[in-house]
């Protein structure tokens, strides 16, 4: 569905995605574990467009079997209507805006009203919380409020490919495995799911597959069972002496 | 002192307060969006003044007629400028935007002496607006009430757009956070442009009243009134569109006031005034009235 062919980015002076290449199949969970600074955000933002990769393509491919399109080449607003929503790091909601606004904003590029509602409906029943608060700024929600808001907003979309980052970032334990077990549904019912994650643990055992990124090249890759095993990931990214 | 003198003086301050007003919401629309400090806003007060002057004499247009395209005008104004000057500056440094809106100042006000000359021209009304208007025994014209009356309604008009709006929306998006509404399928090229032009259509309506309430107009007119709305702007919290209103108002009002109540011999030093308010204001209020931190902001 998406792959990435030998990307590479420079920020400045920095070379930061050196030959990147990787592959997000039709409904499978991805992630993309690494340390800080190994190039997982500049990834995602140039997928989405945020980022204009110096060389190589980003071939997406919306419908199977349909023509495939490089976003690398595309305005985001293009990339947010071919299917596409990245829900950013830090959770980005707009605080001055309403809760309901912020839902409205996700679903902006639709025109189709009753589908709107029923969408901004079907968020509700997500997360009821987001109901209760709809007329309230946004910036007054709680951290996992605004990360419930920040994918509920994603969805308006009606993404084919949810591209999280760092979804588990400064949410307490519960609220991660209750935001875990929602990618693991979305999944479920069909899409297709693309994260950047710092927990690892949670990561590999969310993920169908995953890629360990370092100094803006991936340097391994398998599923997630097989790299959880893995004893050098083990010993870099999940905290134990194997 | 008589009552007639003091509603002299507050219809002087509102009027004078609407004009800062209208100017002062596009500078803090457009420093909103893009942090960007536009120094040729005040210009456009000038362009909407002389296409107003041009209309009025050589077409003999209605009034409302020229009302709309003294808005357009400025809008288009605003339009013209974003795409040649800021667009393709668009994630270079600030104080490259804030460099180039100065040139294009300069450039707009020497394109005015060059066109029209530095002579002073007389901008002519229609008689009924000059007209004096009985209010209260003061000593006022039509053309005042019409200023403030039209400064509310474009400025409430404004804020629905701004509040009720699928476009108006976007906009309170873009200027939160420009990279997360790309995010969300938001065209922000194109909200950036709806700021410049709806700020510059009220700018340009501002030289329509300006014209009509002082008399006369010149190619360098926009510089002071521009500056003054800037610190209205400022004073009302930059970014905040209510703020830059009620900054406006507060300003007009008191610059006013400082003429009309103090012993004459002050007058001259009503610019000294309005800068040293500026700097109280900010002591106390570093954001302004409704400005949020930067650190928010970030």
């Amino acid at each position: 569905m998406l792959r990435l062919e030998d990307i590479h980015v420079h920020r400045g002076r920095t070379h930061v995605l050196k030959g990147l290449t990787l592959a997000v199949g039709r409904g499978e969970i991805v992630a993309l574990i690494g340390a800080n600074g190994a190039g997982k955000t500049t990834t995602l933002r140039t997928v989405s467009g945020l980022i204009r990769p110096t060389s190589g393509a980003v071939v997406y491919q919306p419908e199977p079997g349909g023509p495939q399109v490089d976003l690398s080449r595309l305005a985001p607003e293009k990339i947010v209507a071919a299917g596409i929503s990245h829900c950013p790091e830090g959770r980005q909601v707009f605080s001055s805006l309403s809760v309901r606004e912020n839902l409205l904003v996700g679903g902006y590029l639709r025109r189709d009203k009753e589908g709107i509602s029923r969408d901004l409906e079907r968020s509700f029943e997500l997360f009821p919380i987001l109901r209760e608060r709809g007329h309230q700024a946004a910036g007054s929600l709680s951290g996992g409020e605004q990360m419930m808001l920040a994918i509920a907003r994603a969805l308006m979309n009606r993404p084919k490919l949810l591209i999280l980052d760092e979804p588990s970032l400064g949410l307490a334990p519960l609220i991660v495995a209750r935001i875990f077990a929602l990618i693991a549904e979305l999944n479920a019912a069909g899409t297709t799911v693309f994260l950047v994650e710092q927990n690892a643990v949670m990561a590999l055992g969310l993920a169908h597959r995953a890629y360990v990124l370092e100094l803006g090249a991936i340097v391994l890759s398998g599923t997630g069972r097989e790299l959880a095993e893995n004893p050098e990931v083990r010993r870099a990214y999940l905290g134990s002496a194997a | 002192m008589s009552g007639g003198y003091l509603t002299d003086l507050l219809v002087g301050g509102l009027t004078l307060g609407s004009m800062y007003a209208l100017v002062a919401i596009g500078f803090s629309m457009i420093y909103g969006i893009i942090r960007l400090i536009n120094f040729a806003h005040g210009d456009i007060v000038m362009i909407g003044a002389f296409v107003t002057l041009g209309l009025v004499q050589a077409l003999d247009l209605p009034l409302p007629l020229v009302a709309l395209a003294t808005l357009a005008a400025g809008g288009g104004m605003g339009l013209i400028i974003e795409r040649a000057a800021f667009r393709p500056m668009r994630g270079a440094p600030q104080v490259t935007g804030f460099i180039a809106s100065l040139a294009v100042s300069i450039m707009l006000q020497n394109l005015g002496v060059l066109i029209l000359t530095a002579q002073p021209r007389n901008f002519v009304c229609p008689d009924w607006l000059s007209a004096p208007a009985r209010l209260l025994g003061a000593n006022i014209r039509v053309i005042d009430l019409a200023i403030v009356a039209s400064a509310l309604g474009l400025a409430s008009g404004l804020m629905l757009v701004i509040k009720k709006t699928r476009l108006g929306m976007a906009m309170r998006a873009t200027a939160e956070n420009l990279d997360t509404a790309r995010l969300m399928g938001i065209d922000v090229n194109r909200t950036i442009m709806a700021a410049f032009v709806m700020g510059s259509a009220l700018a340009g309506v501002a030289g329509f009243m300006w014209g009509g309430k002082f008399g006369q107009i010149d190619p360098l007119l926009g510089y002071v009134p521009g500056l003054k709305s800037f610190v209205a702007a400022v004073i009302g919290g930059v970014g905040s569109v209510p703020g830059a209103i009620l900054g406006g108002y507060l300003l007009g009002m008191s610059e006013v006031l400082f003429v009309g109540l103090l012993p004459p011999v002050y007058a001259p030093y009503r610019d000294a005034f309005v800068f040293g308010t500026l700097i109280l204001i900010l002591l106390v209020l570093p954001n302004g009235l409704f400005g949020t931190s930067t650190e928010e902001r970030a």
